[in-house]
């Protein structure tokens, strides 16, 4: 369905680099190595009235678009567009005017609140900085007004306080009272309320989508619990260090999960079922460093389904080898170890590597160990990655697939990066990938 | 049960001195766990289950009073010497805390850990043999033995809890506390420490008690379960009993309020967990309680056995010989108001 | 809990922040009131110099014209002995108060008002003014403090004299890296709390976030360094006097200068004219010591000691109790 209206916020390839202190030395001499990529090339659209959830791991990058699309922190490249206008590099007077229209909420209730102001002061305060007025008893007006509005009545119980007294439900609503005041129209909401307990959650959630409701808000509703996402969003975008990898209806995302990063999220997720069991074929490892972050499809080494194409290169050698002896016992570690040489090169990423052997043994004989490694674990995805292994005098040089990146491309009624629905690449998959 | 508990409390009170008054965190708790058994004690913010987790281990800070019997295998250690206590900690009872990243020693390498550890404990041991439960424990967790000369800060956050879950087990204790291991984890993370944690029985016959405020893992990982409300608790028996047939208002409610992918309305308990220092009086969770009848708002509810087998502490499931005429009559309720909402 | 809500409505925040001071218990409290009363005790000293002295500090002769005793013995009539000028110890050493106090006090304030704002923008903006003026301030704690002292007393001695204000200027010199490192260290740490970025967030200007968010919570660090170093500036000050480049004589009494003239009177055997003064120096540094470390103790989060209740448990209620 084609919408008539333009998008309240339309985001274009946006990126957010942050730059890595190296050595010492280069620290000294202020010389930068290396790159964190928090967000790496994401786009999508916010239309008014609408609830999009970001959702993904610590390490996903969704904290930092969050702040990106408040200009917290600066864009390194990409485009920002809000109600039609380029806020992307606008100068910090015309960010702060922004802020009329557009707000934040963040994840912690109890370090949010400034300890140092009462509440009065704290939510009005939108009020005097952007010049709205100045006038006590007006400020003291419109504040009782928005706490009602929030659920904290009498409001002259609270305006005295302190944020200290507050429970953390309480200073979560008046974090969304101090939000609101100023009457804007979006509200990216960070985490909002995966720091209070269970029975407080419903609380928050409930009164967020009254305001939504009454003040005809837009959210972008950040968070990495699934499960809140599903009830509260309308569409749910998925990123994966950088990424949005899947992105569409919420009720269609959940029903059929199609990147299996999504497919995993959704099974691990804890239910008080009684009739459930801990999921045991989760995807293995942990989401990865964002400054080299893995070949062609980022979340290859721990995808189940992954094939030729996917991104093998030296590093996941590695982290298999070692997974391998992490179970095995010290006899085998210890064989297995000391046919191999300095292992530093596997560290570089790379499609080519040449595995040295250890002193006294020869290339033929890592490949020999490979080999074997290879028909211990004949349902291993890695292996589909392994283009050839070449053994020469003291090494055995390997050659991995070349890697291809995937983008969004539409799969269904939703935008899916993944290869597995490429059907250009279906020759190239071995029936391992099935 | 023929097989004595590894672990028994009996009317364990722990409270604390403050400006106000004194803090009932735990006012009387009386659990069990058995060998080999997982025990899941659940409860939201401020119901004391974190203070009895360190009661149990003696870890409370200056000014808190405990009283009752904590049993370790039949020995009450409940007013045991210092000494004695950290003996027995990590010997006999491993500790897993809520944030991996600041439990380990920056300084200090993995193996170091190990081997202070290890040594403190049976200072005999060889290098060799240190090395080899090092690794073994290591192993059990996925952690490579290219990795144990590293430092912690090389280690994402699921590792770092991996090691810290392997160095509670290197010296096979009897029973772990694990004080809310996945709360600073992600979700694929979380599972993964899960499925560690169950296994715990099947690999090493380890008894667990899991605190938490997640029910969603509680109903995973455990056994049985406890609900922790106000410093008592109000229900405990079989994990799949209690999460699927609840007898204790406050349990069934705190599910309901649970959002899963399941959920489609929005439930919530009104008001707000009560002060420890000045509790309502009969059952704590009466002026919350939408089933709280006259006798609730008097009498403190005794221990009964509900028909599906769990105990519980409500006067919903009687006994009848203990309430008085006019007892059963519903409990006019004040309007809780607005600003008592949490 | 009334009583606490009146105090808590006259002092307003301040209210708030006096709280772990009327709730401090134990050892430090002791070293706070101590603290307090012997600073107060010198305070009081220095204002009521005029009328509690029994003569003036330069005075040599009475009303009549009588010259004191020079070098004279403790008597009823000089307390505290003569020294080699005919004046009066006690009257010195009371009138000295005043000027340390004069001095350091205005010292502190300059310090204060230099280190402060400095300390606070550094810490907030960071970037190449930060570094240039952590330079700056590393260079001027690098000095001997000392050296630094004098080389300033001196070089104003021209322009300003030999006084009081010249003696503050010199001290502040010193002081003011202490001040800017304290407070920029802290609005580091301050700067990368979640409330300071929600005030960004809500479209704060960088002056309003500095001295409604951060300055606010940064100033509880000042009054612990601001009493320990009026200790320090007492020393130098006196360290100053001693050596010459400290207040001029004529213009006000001062006891490290007394200390330097009552050294060759100690081989004579005349020790009233250098172990008074000398007592009050070292009474006065104790007393703001004490008073800064006192408030220390008491403020600093990290040490601060709860107050601990006795809690006593009655009996527990038997399970076992049946109601007939």
């Amino acid at each position: 369905m084609a919408e008539a209206a333009a998008p309240m916020l339309e985001v274009r390839d946006l990126e957010v680099h942050f730059p890595l202190r190296g050595s010492f030395a280069g620290r000294l001499v202020g010389r930068s190595s290396g790159v964190v990529k928090a967000v790496d090339g994401v786009s999508f659209e916010l239309a008014k009235g609408e609830v999009l959830g970001v959702v993904g791991e610590s390490g996903s990058g969704k904290t930092t678009l969050g702040r990106a699309l408040l200009r917290l922190v600066d864009p390194t490249s990409g485009s920002i567009i809000l109600e039609g206008r380029d806020v992307t590099r606008l100068g910090d007077r015309a960010v702060r005017m922004l802020r009329r229209e557009m707000q934040m909420v963040f994840q912690d209730p109890h370090a949010s609140l400034n300890p140092a102001m009462t509440i009065e002061t704290a939510v009005g305060h939108p009020l005097r900085i952007h010049g709205i007025t100045n006038d006590r008893g007006e400020i003291r007006q419109r504040v009782s007004a928005v706490l009602e509005r929030v659920g904290l009545a009498p409001p002259e119980q609270y305006l005295g306080k302190y944020p200290g007294d507050l429970s953390g439900g309480q200073k979560q609503r008046a974090v969304l009272a101090r939000a609101v005041i100023l009457g804007p129209g979006l509200l990216v909401a960070d985490e909002p309320v995966s720091m209070l307990d269970m029975s407080v959650r419903a609380k928050i959630l409930e009164l967020m989508l009254g305001l939504k409701r009454d003040l005809d808000l837009t959210y972008l509703y950040i968070t990495h619990d699934l499960a809140t996402a599903k009830f509260f969003c309308n569409r749910v975008a998925i990123m994966y260090l950088g990424r949005i990898v899947e992105i569409g209806d919420t009720a269609e995302i959940f029903a059929n999960p199609r990147h299996p990063y999504t497919a995993s999220l959704l099974k691990a997720i804890p239910d008080p079922d009684p009739a459930r069991t801990i999921p045991r074929d989760l995807p293995r490892g942990e989401i990865p460093d964002a400054a080299q972050p893995p070949l062609g499809c980022r979340f290859h080494p721990r995808c189940p389904r992954a094939f030729e194409v996917c991104g093998w290169e030296s590093r996941d050698l590695r982290d298999l080898l070692e997974l391998r002896w992490a179970g095995a016992g010290e006899d085998r570690f210890e064989s297995e170890r000391g046919t191999l040489g300095d292992l530093e090169p596997l560290d570089e990423p790379s499609t080519h590597v040449r595995v040295p052997a250890a002193g006294g043994r020869s290339g033929a004989d890592v490949a020999e160990m490979l080999d074997r490694v290879r028909a211990d674990q004949p349902g291993e995805p890695f292996w589909t990655g392994v283009r050839s292994i070449d053994p020469s005098g003291t090494d055995a040089a390997l050659e991995f697939h070349d890697p291809l990146d995937p983008a969004l491309r539409p799969v269904g009624d939703v935008h899916v990066a993944c290869h597995l629905y490429d059907e250009a690449l279906l020759p190239v998959r071995s029936s391992l990938a099935e | 049960m023929s097989e004595s508990p590894v672990l028994e409390l009996r009317d364990l009170r722990v409270w604390y001195g403050s400006p106000r008054g004194a803090v009932k965190a735990v006012d009387g708790v009386s659990l069990h766990i058995g060998a080999g058994e997982v025990l899941g004690l659940v409860g939201e913010s401020g119901c004391g289950k974190s203070t009895l987790g360190r009661g149990i281990m003696g870890l409370l800070p200056d000014g808190a009073v405990m009283d009752g019997e904590v049993r370790l295998s039949g020995e009450n250690i409940v007013g045991l010497s210092g000494r004695r206590l950290r003996q027995m900690r990590g010997a006999e009872i491993g500790l897993i805390f809520q944030e991996p990243m600041t439990r380990l020693n920056p300084l200090m390498r993995i193996e170091d850990h190990f081997r202070e550890t290890l040594k403190t404990h049976e200072p005999g041991l060889q290098k060799a043999e240190i090395r080899r439960r090092s690794l073994e424990a290591l192993g059990g967790m996925g952690i490579p033995p290219t990795r144990f000369r590293n430092y912690p800060h090389e280690f994402s956050g699921g590792m770092r809890q991996r090691i810290m879950i392997a160095l509670a087990l290197v010296l096979r204790p009897r029973l772990v506390i694990a004080d809310e291991p996945t709360t600073a984890l992600d979700v694929l993370v979380e599972a993964q420490i899960l499925g560690i944690l169950a296994d715990l029985k099947r690999n090493f016959g380890t008894s667990l008690l899991l605190i938490t405020h997640n029910l969603g893992i509680v109903a995973e990982a455990c056994d049985r379960v406890a609900v922790m409300y106000a410093g008592q608790v109000a229900e405990e028996g079989d994990a799949r009993t209690v999460f699927g047939s609840p007898a204790h208002p406050y349990t069934r409610d705190l599910l309901r309020s649970v959002i899963s992918l399941r959920t489609t309305g929005l439930h919530y308990i009104p008001g707000a967990p009560p002060s420890l220092i000045d509790p309502p009086s009969g059952c704590r969770f009466h002026p919350r309680c939408s089933n709280a009848m006259a006798v609730c708002a008097d009498r403190d509810p005794v221990e009964m056995r509900a028909q599906s087998g769990q105990r519980v502490r409500c006067w919903l499931h009687g006994p009848e010989t203990q309430i008085p005429a006019g007892g059963h009559d519903p409990l006019a309720r004040e309007e809780i108001a607005v600003a008592e909402e949490a | 809990m009334s009583m606490q809500a009146t105090e808590r409505r006259f002092f307003g925040s301040w209210g708030r922040a006096l709280e772990p001071i009327r709730d401090a218990r134990g050892v430090p409290r002791w070293i706070l009131w101590a603290g307090v009363a012997l600073t107060l005790f010198f305070v009081i000293m220095a204002l009521t110099a005029p009328w509690i002295a029994p003569y003036n500090f330069d005075q040599y002769q009475d009303a009549a014209g009588h010259r004191f005793p020079k070098q004279g013995h403790p008597s009823s009539e000089h307390l505290f002995g003569t020294n080699v000028q005919s004046t009066d110890v006690l009257s010195r050493v009371i009138y000295g108060a005043q000027t340390e106090l004069k001095v350091v006090v205005l010292a502190v304030v300059v310090a204060l008002a230099i280190g402060l704002p400095l300390g606070l923008v550094s810490g907030y903006f960071g970037g190449p003014l930060d570094r240039a003026l952590v330079l700056v301030m590393d260079a001027l704690f690098a000095f001997p403090y000392l050296l630094l002292a004098i080389v300033i007393a001196f070089l104003l001695a021209d322009r300003l004299g030999q006084g009081v204000l010249t003696a503050a200027i010199a001290i502040a010199a010193v002081y003011t890296p202490q001040y800017f490192r304290v407070v920029r260290n802290h609005v580091i740490s301050v700067r990368e709390e979640p409330y300071v970025e929600a005030a960004r967030a809500l479209g704060a200007r960088p002056r309003t976030v500095i001295s409604r968010y951060v300055f606010q919570n940064v100033i509880q660090s000042v009054p612990v360094i601001a009493t320990l170093n009026a200790a320090d500036a007492i020393l130098t000050l006196a360290a100053l006097g001693f050596l010459g480049y400290g207040i001029q004589p004529t213009d006000a009494a001062e006891w490290g200068y007394d200390s330097s003239r009552a050294i060759s009177d100690a081989g004579a055997g005349i020790w009233w004219t250098g172990l008074f003064p000398g007592l009050a120096i070292v009474l006065l540094v104790t007393a703001l010591t004490l008073l800064g470390e006192g408030l220390n103790d008491v403020l600093n989060p990290v040490l601060r000691r709860r107050r601990i209740e006795a809690v006593t448990m009655q009996a527990s209620v038997g399970e076992a109790e049946v109601e007939a």
